[in-house]
C-alpha cells in the first residue's frame, strides 16, 4: 500500500493523463494565463501607484492631492 | 490632475463595463450548473441507476468546460482596478482587502482539491466522498461568489468604515456590518439565485434540443425534470431577493430606484409602471411626461418600495431639487457641502504639511461636519447626480419580464415533466431551447441596472467615478479596450465551440 502523498500524486497524474477535453481546456488556460499575466498585467495594466511611488505614505499623498485638487472642486 | 477628462473616464468605465459583462457570461453557469450537477449526483448514489451516473457525467463536462474558459477572467477587472481606477482602488484597499482575499484562498483550495475529486475520481474515491467533493464544489464556487458581492455591496452602501484623512482611505471599522449589510445580503442571494435559473434555462436549451432530435431523450427528461424543480423554487426565491433588493434600493439608493422605475415626480401611493415607453427625448427638469404611453398599477411602487400603500416615494425632482415637505436634502445643497468638505480636507492637508496642528484640527473637524456629502463635492452641477434613466428603466423591465417568462418556463416543463408528455409539446420546446440566451440577457440586464442605476458613484455618495480614475491617457485606455474585446471574444468563441462539440457528442462523449 502507497503512502498517502504517493497516491495523491497519482491519483493527479492519472487524473492529468486520461483527460480528454480537458487537455485542451488546460491549453486554453494556460494560453489565457499567459496572456494575462505575461503580456497585459506586464505591458499594459502596470498599477498605477506601485510603479509610480515606494511607499505607502507617498501613495497616500498623491491620492490626497488628487481628490482636493482644485479643478475638482472648482464649481 | 486638472480638469477631470470624460474621454478617460468613459472609456474607463466601457472597458470595465465590457470586461464585466463578459465575465458574467460564465459566472452565473458556474455557481447554478454546480448545484445541478449535485442534485444529479445525488440522485444517482441514492438510486444506484447508472443512467443518473452518465447524465450527471454529461452536466459536469459542460460545467468543467465553462468554468476553464470562465476561470481568472476576473482577475482582469483587478488589473484596471490598479491601472485605471487607482485613487479608488487606493481608498477601498482596506476594505476590499479581507473578502476578496478569503474569495481567493477558497478558491484556490477549492479547485486544488475538489475540482480535482469531481473531475479525476470517478472510480477512485468512494461514491459519498466523490458526492461530498462535488456538494462542496457547489457551496465553495457560491460562497466564492459571496466576497465578491460583498466587496459590491459596499460600494452600493458603503458601512461599516470611516474615512482616515491621513491615509485617504476608507478603513474597516466593522467586518460584521460589512459582511451582513442587508444591501450585500440582497445582492448575494439575488444574485445566485437569479444566476441558479440561468442554469436552469441552460440545461432546459440542451435538453430541448435533444428532445426536437430525439436523441438521448431519456436523459434530457430526467433533467428537466430536476431542473424544473430547482428553477421553480430558484424563481420564487429570485422574486423575494429582488423585493428585498428593491427595499433596500428604496431606502439607502433612492436616486437608482426612482430611474429604473422612471419616476421623475415622487408622491404618497406611487404607482408602478407595469408597462411603458419612455419618451427619448425627456432630460432631468425640461417639464416633458417622462412616459409616451403607459400602464401603471395604482398604488404599486409604494408598496414595493416602502411595503405600505400609501408612503411617499421620492422621484428623480425631489431627489435633485429637494422636498422639503419630505424632509429631502436636494442635491445643490448636498453639492455645497461637498465642496465644503472637499475644502477642508485640503485645507487640513496643508496645515499637517505646515505643521499647523491648531489648524489642522479646526480643519479637521469641519470635514467631518460635511464628509457624508464628499462625493457631491466633485458634482458640477445637481443634474450629474442623476444615472442614465432610459437604459435603467429598460434594463430592469427587460429583466422582470423574462424573470416572469421563466416562471412560467419552469412551471410548464415541471408539469409536462411529471405528465411524461414534454416531448410532444413541439410547441414548447423551441421556447426552451432559446430560453438560454434570454437568461444570459436578463442577468447581463440586471447587472446594467446594479451599476448604471448607481452612477455617478463609484461608492455611494462618496466618490463619483470622475474623481476615482488614474491620470492616464484615455488613448491606452481605448487601446486595451479593443484589446480585451479581441481577447474575450475569441475565448467565447472557444467556449462555444467546445461545448457545441460536447453536446453533438451527447453523454457518451462525457
Amino acid at each position: 500500500m502507497a503512502s498517502y502523498p504517493v497516491r495523491i500524486f497519482r491519483f493527479y497524474r492519472d487524473g492529468f493523463r486520461s483527460m480528454t477535453v480537458g487537455k485542451t481546456l488546460w491549453k486554453i488556460i494556460f494560453l489565457k494565463l499567459f496572456i494575462m499575466f505575461a503580456v497585459l498585467k506586464l505591458f499594459f495594466f502596470p498599477d498605477f501607484l506601485s510603479t509610480r511611488f515606494s511607499t505607502d505614505e507617498q501613495r497616500a499623498d498623491y491620492v490626497m492631492e488628487q481628490i482636493t485638487a482644485p479643478a475638482r472642486n472648482s464649481n | 490632475m486638472g480638469e477631470i477628462d470624460l474621454a478617460l473616464v468613459n472609456w474607463s468605465r466601457a472597458q470595465f463595463a465590457l470586461t464585466a459583462m463578459y465575465h458574467w457570461l460564465f459566472v452565473p453557469l458556474t455557481l447554478g450548473l454546480s448545484f445541478l450537477c449535485a442534485f444529479f449526483e445525488t440522485i444517482y448514489v441514492k438510486t444506484g441507476n447508472e443512467e443518473w451516473k452518465h447524465l450527471t457525467r454529461f452536466w459536469m463536462t459542460l460545467f468543467g468546460i465553462n468554468f476553464a474558459i470562465g476561470v481568472a477572467t476576473g482577475i482582469i477587472l483587478e488589473f484596471e482596478f490598479g491601472t485605471n481606477w487607482s485613487n479608488y482602488s487606493w481608498m477601498v484597499g482596506d476594505i476590499f482587502g479581507a473578502p476578496l482575499a478569503i474569495e481567493g484562498i477558497v478558491a484556490f483550495f477549492l479547485e486544488a482539491t475538489f475540482f480535482a475529486v469531481m473531475f479525476f475520481g470517478w472510480d477512485r474515491v468512494s461514491k459519498g466522498f466523490h458526492l461530498f467533493s462535488t456538494w462542496m464544489v457547489a457551496v465553495g464556487s457560491n460562497l466564492s461568489a459571496l466576497w465578491i458581492l460583498v466587496a459590491n455591496g459596499w460600494m452600493q452602501y458603503p458601512t461599516g468604515m470611516a474615512f482616515n484623512p491621513d491615509t485617504v482611505r476608507f478603513e474597516m471599522q466593522n467586518f460584521w456590518e460589512v459582511l451582513f449589510s442587508p444591501v450585500a445580503i440582497a445582492k448575494f442571494t439575488h444574485t445566485t439565485s437569479t444566476s441558479f435559473l440561468v442554469a436552469v434555462m441552460f440545461v432546459f436549451a440542451i435538453s430541448s434540443y435533444y428532445l426536437i432530435k430525439g436523441r438521448h431523450v431519456e436523459m434530457a427528461k430526467r433533467s428537466i425534470l430536476v431542473a424544473s424543480v430547482f428553477g421553480l423554487i430558484s424563481f420564487f426565491y429570485a422574486g423575494l431577493t429582488g423585493d428585498e433588493s428593491a427595499f433596500n434600493n428604496a431606502r439607502v439608493q433612492p436616486m437608482k430606484l426612482a430611474a429604473y422605475e422612471g419616476l421623475f415626480e415622487g408622491s404618497e401611493g406611487a404607482d408602478l409602471v407595469a408597462f411603458g415607453i419612455m419618451n427619448p427625448n425627456k432630460t432631468v427638469g425640461d417639464g416633458q411626461d417622462p412616459f409616451l404611453f403607459e400602464v401603471a398599477i395604482p398604488k404599486g411602487l409604494s408598496l414595493l418600495g416602502k411595503r405600505e400603500f400609501n408612503a411617499f416615494v421620492p422621484g428623480v425632482y425631489d431627489l435633485v431639487n429637494g422636498n422639503a415637505e419630505q424632509n429631502i436634502v436636494g442635491y445643490d445643497v448636498k453639492i455645497k457641502r461637498g465642496k465644503q468638505a472637499i475644502t477642508d480636507l485640503s485645507a487640513y492637508k496643508d496645515a499637517k504639511k505646515a505643521g499647523d496642528a491648531a489648524a489642522a484640527e479646526v480643519s479637521l473637524a469641519r470635514f467631518i461636519d460635511n464628509k457624508d456629502y464628499m462625493g457631491f463635492g466633485y458634482l458640477e452641477k445637481p443634474a450629474d447626480g442623476v444615472p442614465p434613466v432610459q437604459m435603467s428603466y429598460y434594463s430592469f423591465h427587460i429583466m422582470v419580464y423574462l424573470a416572469v417568462f421563466f416562471g412560467f418556463l419552469c412551471l410548464a416543463y415541471l408539469v409536462y415533466g411529471i405528465k411524461d408528455t414534454i416531448e410532444q409539446k413541439r410547441w414548447l420546446l423551441p421556447l426552451g431551447v432559446i430560453s438560454f440566451f434570454l437568461a444570459m440577457i436578463a442577468s447581463q440586464a440586471g447587472w446594467i441596472v446594479a451599476e448604471v442605476g448607481r452612477q455617478p458613484w463609484a461608492i455611494q455618495n462618496m466618490l463619483p467615478v470622475g474623481a476615482a480614475t488614474s491620470n492616464l491617457d484615455a488613448g491606452n485606455v481605448m487601446t486595451t479596450f479593443w484589446m480585451f474585446a479581441g481577447l474575450f471574444t475569441l475565448l467565447l468563441l472557444a467556449e462555444i465551440k467546445i461545448m457545441l462539440n460536447q453536446i453533438k457528442k451527447g453523454p457518451e462523449g462525457a
